[in-house]
């Protein structure tokens, strides 16, 4: 019998767009709130590997043309850059700083260098998840 | 809280856990793949969601927070649920899982067989 995917990929196009929504209010909501970069990567990676399933891996790499292992690198810089940048003030290793600023759209904001890091982890953890299972699901 | 709160609350959540049970009791009960399939993915499915309504109500009654993951979790479950499945019991049929004995239609047959024909 012909496949006819046309319900699950409907849905899936939707549900995408949930799951990344979600996945970027837990990476910028965890400074505050359970969340952050780890558990917003791996629901990211979730969303792709969702797009995945319901299409197949040549759509999805046009969709994401992006060397996945790349973006285990430039995490991996993020991380090591916000640690190393503490250097340049003359202060230890890794030590961050915040502060309060006034942001036109969002108000009062503290923004941290943790988050640079945990940018950084937010795309480390795409970067290797993605990597796995592309890998796993191109060999024969 | 109020009393009329409350009792909202408490009803939305024996509705969700007595929807549930009912799910679980058609999963033993009924005899088939797709029969079943019809009792979790849809009770379960409208359980699980009043449950979360009663959650999200609760807190917005008792600590006036207004959760919108609960109410996205709702709309998300809402979306998926149907759709899994579907997608279990299409998976089903395409690999040839038998129905009921006492089943009377199968308007999917004939198309598929139908199919198999014109390829050859």
């Amino acid at each position: 019998m012909k496949t006819n995917d046309v319900i699950f990929q409907t849905v899936a196009k939707i549900v995408f767009f949930m799951i990344i929504f979600f996945a970027i209010h837990l990476f910028f909501a965890g400074h505050y709130y359970p969340g952050g970069g780890f558990v917003g990567g791996l629901l990211t990676s979730g969303a792709i590997v969702l797009l995945l399933l319901a299409f197949d891996m040549k759509t999805v790499r046009r969709g994401f043309p992006v060397d996945f292992k790349w973006l285990t690198a430039l995490g991996l810089l993020f991380s090591v850059g916000t640690a190393a940048g503490s250097l340049i003030f003359n202060v230890p290793f890794f030590t961050h700083a915040y502060d309060y600023f006034q942001l036109p759209l969002f108000g009062k904001t503290s923004l941290h260098t943790a988050m640079l890091f945990d940018l950084g982890v937010y795309l480390v953890v795409i970067g290797v998840t993605m990597t796995i299972i592309q890998t796993i699901g191109e060999s024969e | 809280m109020t009393v009329t709160s409350e009792v909202f609350i408490a009803v939305l959540l024996l509705i969700g856990a007595f929807l549930s049970l009912v799910a679980a009791f058609g999963l033993i009960r009924l005899p088939d793949v797709y029969t079943r399939n019809h009792a979790a993915s849809k009770s379960a499915t409208l359980g699980v969601m009043c449950i979360l309504l009663a959650t999200f109500f609760y807190f917005l009654a008792a600590d006036g927070f207004f959760s919108s993951r609960l109410l996205l979790g709702i709309a998300f479950f809402f979306i998926t649920a149907p759709v899994a499945g579907h997608l279990i019991s299409r998976a089903a049929y395409n690999s040839g899982v038998k129905m009921w004995d006492q089943s009377v239609r199968d308007d999917l047959k004939d198309k598929a067989k139908k199919e198999a024909a014109s390829k050859r």
